[in-house]
């Protein structure tokens, strides 16, 4: 089948930043696929790129099978946004707000009442239709953005951090809505998230990290490449602990929150070996299989939330020096 | 990675047929549309914006009119602001409209228009046309007022002056927009509003007649567009009123370029053309952006 989107050797550069490196991948039609990283790895720019509103410094992309640059209008009609901030205007109503987009995507007259009623069911807002969106809650706000995002029937729908800044309850029903629709509709779906949870959802990831794919597979093929269980123990004496794991091991374990955790292959089978030959009274010992979390640490060396904090810290030496240069 | 990707990529599906210009022009009465639901929701921006001009012509008017009372006769000072409320209801109004692109910028709508398989045109004018339909009703309450300022409401006098208000609110609006195209924040829009607002309003012959002046004022005077939207409107006033020709002449001296009338067609064209012009640079300039 026709990928719905296909990448080739994407770049873009601002100035002297690589923003996004020479990326090549394809998606397929009907995927939910998942784009996975810290702020700044160039998940964003990406997706720019793909919905025609940063145009490429090299490279090429099609989506829907338009291409980017020479097709930028068919690739619009084709493509559903859903974008970080908030793009609705407040002081209209939910159908007005409908309205306005159907106009602008030149949906057909004879189709727009169906199609509304349509897309506010599926998110669950046909009974607040008439309400001004100022007094929806963020929550709402995100889900008619969803439904105004589908009004016009894309062939991908491209949703950047669909359910960041919401809370835990309204994530999960997000996702809930997410889920539906690649059932009911023939649609795929291209996502950006930096919550590790949510990349579980998808059928496909790409992990980022500065402006380069570095791995990108199933979420359980990813997991089992890893190879390693996480294997956490609390003992008499974690300091000695470590130093006799690191010796006899040869483990690198870290201490946090009063246990120490390290990584090995097959943790099942590690641990009679573990009690035998560590020298050191163990009170606790926990095996798990390895998360997305792991996947993201084995391919990039650091975990996201440090990678975020790192990508925190540029962003804002890069203000400074901007408001220090003007 | 496991997969290949060495083929290049082709694009497979045919473009359908491209929506054209009646798409555009869809799009450009839905932005106009959007303008005209909000400016009827905020009742209260209606009743604020006619303060100004009113306090204006009706206190200003009539205060300074005791230090002038003799030597215009028996026209009221207040008759003769009135071309100038009108101006100043319009000018006020067009540029809070124009402001409301750099809103829209703040709270994301914008770019859900800019994102639309839309034409940048279409959506810029749909923008200036809704500004412009908003700044002429809030001077279409000022032309109400006509009475009370002295001024007979005489039919051609009023479709007349109604013309030239779209007219001139047209024109600044896009000089709004133009403005509005590459500011980021409401409040730097506002201040380079107060900036632009009062010299532009200052230097329209809207206050004092532009007959012997000091050079340096007649030059300033002169190059300002909005003088040129402000005369045509007193004329129209002025060959309705009934007062000594002397006190006409000082009054309604119109725009001279040294020496020589400008006609109303000439300056009326000048209006045109600069709102054309710079509806132009706010088009390019949104083309050029993201």
């Amino acid at each position: 089948m026709n990928p719905a989107v296909a990448v080739r050797g994407l770049t873009k550069r601002y100035g002297e930043l690589v923003a996004v490196d020479s990326v090549d991948f394809d998606v397929a039609t009907g995927e939910v696929f998942g784009f996975l990283g810290p702020n700044g790895a160039g998940k964003s720019t990406t997706i720019k790129m793909l919905c025609t509103l940063v145009e490429p410094t090299a490279g090429q992309a099609s989506v829907a099978g338009f291409d980017v640059v020479r097709q930028r209008d068919d690739v619009r009609r084709h493509i559903g946004l859903v974008f970080q901030d908030p793009t609705l205007d407040q002081y209209l109503t939910a159908d007005q707000n409908l309205q306005m987009h159907a106009e602008l995507y030149g949906v057909p007259r004879s189709a727009l009442k169906p199609r509304m009623t349509h897309v506010l069911e599926m998110v669950g807002l046909v009974e607040r239709r008439s309400a001004l969106v100022s007094t929806y809650s963020g929550g709402m706000k995100r889900r008619l953005e969803i439904a105004r995002g589908l009004l016009h029937a894309p062939r991908v729908l491209f949703l950047d951090e669909p359910t960041v800044g919401l809370d835990p309850q309204t994530r999960s029903s997000i996702w809930r809505y997410i889920n539906e629709l690649r059932q009911r509709e023939d649609i795929t779906i291209f996502l950006t998230t930096h919550y590790m949870d949510e990349a579980e959802y998808c059928d496909r990831i790409a992990i980022m990290d500065h402006g380069n794919i570095v791995a990108m597979d199933t979420p359980e093929a990813l997991k089992a490449s890893v190879g390693k269980d996480r294997v956490q123990i609390t003992t008499k004496d974690d300091e000695a602990a470590k130093i006799a794991l690191q010796h006899r091991f040869d483990l690198a374990a870290t201490i946090a929150e009063g246990q120490l955790t390290f990584a090995v292959a097959a943790g099942e089978e590690f641990v009679p070996r573990l009690f035998a030959e560590l020298g050191i009274p163990i009170k606790s010992v926990s095996v798990s299989r390895p998360s997305l979390d792991d996947v993201f640490m084995s391919y990039t060396g650091t975990t996201i939330r440090d990678a975020e904090a790192e990508a925190g810290n540029q962003w804002m030496m890069r203000m400074v020096a901007n408001r220090g240069g003007r | 990675m496991a997969t290949t990707l060495d083929q290049p990529v082709t694009p497979l599906a045919a473009p359908v047929p491209a929506l054209g210009l009646r798409h555009d022009i869809r799009a450009v009465r839905v932005v106009w549309q959007r303008e005209m639901i909000r400016f009827t929701r905020d009742r209260l921006r209606i009743v604020t914006s006619l303060i100004q001009p009113v306090l204006f012509l009706f206190v200003l008017g009539t205060g300074l009119s005791t230090i002038t009372a003799g030597s215009t006769q028996n026209l009221n000072l207040r008759t003769f602001m009135y071309p100038g409320a009108l101006s100043m209801a319009v000018l006020f109004t067009a540029m809070f409209s124009a402001a409301s692109i750099v809103w829209d910028r703040e709270f994301g709508f914008l770019r859900e228009m800019l994102v639309a398989p839309v034409s940048r045109w279409a959506i810029v004018l749909g923008k200036c046309f809704g500004g412009a339909t908003t700044a002429t009703a809030q001077g279409v309450l000022i032309l109400a007022l006509a009475g009370v300022a002295g001024v007979p409401y005489s039919p051609t006098l009023i479709l007349v002056v109604f013309l030239e208000l779209l007219l001139l609110a047209f024109t600044l609006t896009a000089f709004g927009i133009m403005t509005a195209a590459r500011i980021q924040q409401f409040q730097s829009f506002m201040a380079i509003n107060q900036m632009l607002l009062m010299p532009l309003f200052f230097l329209s012959g809207a206050l004092f007649p532009l007959g012997n002046l000091p050079v340096w004022l007649q030059v300033a005077t002169r190059i300002n567009p909005l003088t040129y939207a402000v005369d045509p409107v007193r004329r129209a006033v002025f060959a309705h009123l009934h007062a000594p020709p002397a006190v006409i002449h000082r009054l309604n001296p119109g725009v001279t370029w040294g020496g020589w009338r400008v006609p109303t067609g000439i300056e009326l064209l000048i209006v045109a053309a600069m709102g054309v012009g710079m509806l132009s640079i706010g088009i390019w300039q949104f083309r050029k952006a993201e």
